[in-house]
């Protein structure tokens, strides 16, 4: 009986440890995990959750997943990096008000030998051609988060089609990991300039090339249409958008550093 | 291999300061896979007895579906669970998606599988003997099903141990259902998964000699259990 007894307490705990959610005003954002992992929301939630009240979950996740989440309903913001793909579905309807927030640069990395030497080329495009030209390894996120988007725009400029060749690595992970897999394979990267900064002392790499227009990075927000998902929190979405986009929003994206002290975003909402 | 070391070092600043977050983290982790695995013990426990005492239609197919879903990949198990609570699937309305409750329904289904086959594998090596003897005594077919469950409480709980470490160490599923949201769905696996991913290779080794501190914890009471077990035959 007695082991009945210290059975029924454990459920009774767990029972207690489940009623724990104490309901707050909070909306779901889907975002990349280049703004969670570089700690930027990490630095800016708390300032507008102090501002509003309102507390914003976060989800990292790709671009491409951040949007589908939004598609799906199952968040209440995207908050994301593929600016064609972002006025797409906006114009398919499935989101409302975007806006520009933030923008940082794309970079090419790779081993200081540079084997296909792209080091002092301006075009992305001629770097991307010489990296094919000779054959030498290059590792793709292959994930269609935003700089799998915007890797391939560049491959399509190039007419070559890197999919299935021995030296193009599609592998599938964050930017954090395609950067290691890089090093260890002494590979070309597509890497966005706040992971760089972030992680650059662990690794044996440099900038090759950086600095072309379309190498531009913009962040975009934007609200899931409440027609479409008639439960998503709208207003509470447009209070988070419109802070965003405020003076006091977009101070607070300026004043962000990482932990090396780098500035990895520049606002510039309109 | 002084990261050892190190990260031995920093668990142990970690455990010694042991900041709200983090235990907040802990505390998520044991109410998620604890909750899953008492649900799955509940349900999957009489499933395996009516599996091994009774003669049933389609009894060797669906052991071997059991056994078969022992291996159920998580992340398969996490898309689907996803896809059915998402808020354009079946069950969207409820609003459980990215919740503990939509954590625990996955490792529910992960870890029933794992209960069902290992407990009906304890009870049918049970010494048909007794069943005999029980009902010789006088004892009602449901007492005597009752008594080789009993007899069968050692192979149970490791079962339940089974399950548990399953459970503890999965990140696939939850990560999925889950999204990881600081202070509501993060739990030690996929904070340990998010250290990693920011290159905080120290910092995600630490926990994970916490989490293992953890399972190793819950492990020995349910030894404990399991000893009190053998004593009492």
């Amino acid at each position: 009986m007695k082991r009945v007894y210290s059975f029924g307490s454990i459920v009774c705990l767990l029972i207690l440890l489940l009623s724990g959610n104490a309901f707050a005003d909070s909306i779901l954002c889907a975002s990349t995990t280049s703004t969670e992992n570089s700690g930027l929301f990490g630095h800016i939630l708390p300032i507008f959750e102090k501002d509003t009240g309102i507390e914003v979950k976060l989800v990292a996740r790709g671009t491409g997943a951040a949007l589908e989440m939004g598609r799906r309903g199952d968040a209440d913001v995207v908050f994301v990096h593929a600016k064609e793909q972002e006025l797409e579905a906006v114009a398919d309807g499935f989101f409302v008000d975007r806006h520009d927030v933030m923008y940082n640069d794309f970079v090419i990395i790779g081993s200081p030998d540079d084997p296909a030497s792209i080091k002092g080329l301006t075009s992305a495009v001629d770097a991307f051609k010489k990296i094919a030209d000779y054959q030498t390894v290059f590792v793709s996120r292959g994930d269609q988060s935003g700089t799998h988007t915007k890797e391939l725009a560049i491959w399509k400029r190039t007419a070559i089609d890197p999919a299935g060749q021995k030296w193009y690595l599609e592998v599938g992970q964050g930017m954090e990991k395609t950067q290691r897999i890089g090093n260890e394979k002494r590979a070309y990267v597509l890497t966005d300039r706040g992971t760089w900064l972030a992680t650059k002392d662990q690794l044996e790499m440099e900038i090759l090339m950086e600095g072309d227009p379309v190498l531009f990075n913009q962040y975009g927000i934007m609200a899931v249409n409440p027609e479409k998902h008639s439960h998503v929190k709208y207003e509470q979405a447009m209070t988070f958008i419109k802070w965003m986009i405020s003076d006091t929003g977009q101070t607070a994206i300026d004043g962000f550093r990482d932990k090396l002290g780098n500035s990895l975003f520049i606002p510039n909402a309109k | 291999m002084a990261f050892i070391l190190e990260s031995f070092h920093s668990a142990l600043i970690l455990i010694v300061r042991l900041d709200a977050e983090l235990l907040n983290i802990m505390l998520l982790s044991l109410k998620v896979s604890g909750s899953a695995l008492i649900s799955a013990t509940i349900v999957g426990l009489p499933m395996a007895a009516l599996l091994a005492l009774t003669s049933m239609p389609l009894k060797g197919f669906f052991l071997n579906l059991m056994n078969t879903c022992m291996g159920l990949p998580p992340v398969v198990v996490g898309l689907f669970i996803y896809l059915m609570l998402s808020r354009s699937g079946p069950l969207g309305f409820m609003g459980l998606l990215y919740t503990s409750t939509a954590m625990i329904t996955a490792q529910f289904v992960l870890a029933l599988p794992i209960i069902v086959a290992l407990c009906h594998s304890a009870i049918v090596s049970v010494d048909p003997v007794i069943r005999q003897a029980a009902l010789t005594l006088g004892a009602t077919r449901s007492q005597a099903s009752l008594t080789v469950i009993a007899e069968a409480r050692y192979g149970i709980i490791s079962a339940i141990i089974a399950g548990f470490g399953r459970l503890m160490a999965e990140v696939g599923a939850i990560l999925i259902v889950g999204g990881n949201i600081a202070g509501y769905t993060r739990v030690m696996t996929t904070t340990i998964a998010l250290e990693a991913d920011k290159g905080n290779f120290e910092l995600a080794l630490a926990l994970g000699i916490i989490l293992l501190g953890m399972a190793l914890l819950i492990n020995s009471l349910l030894l404990i259990f399991q000893r009190r077990a053998i004593v009492r035959k």
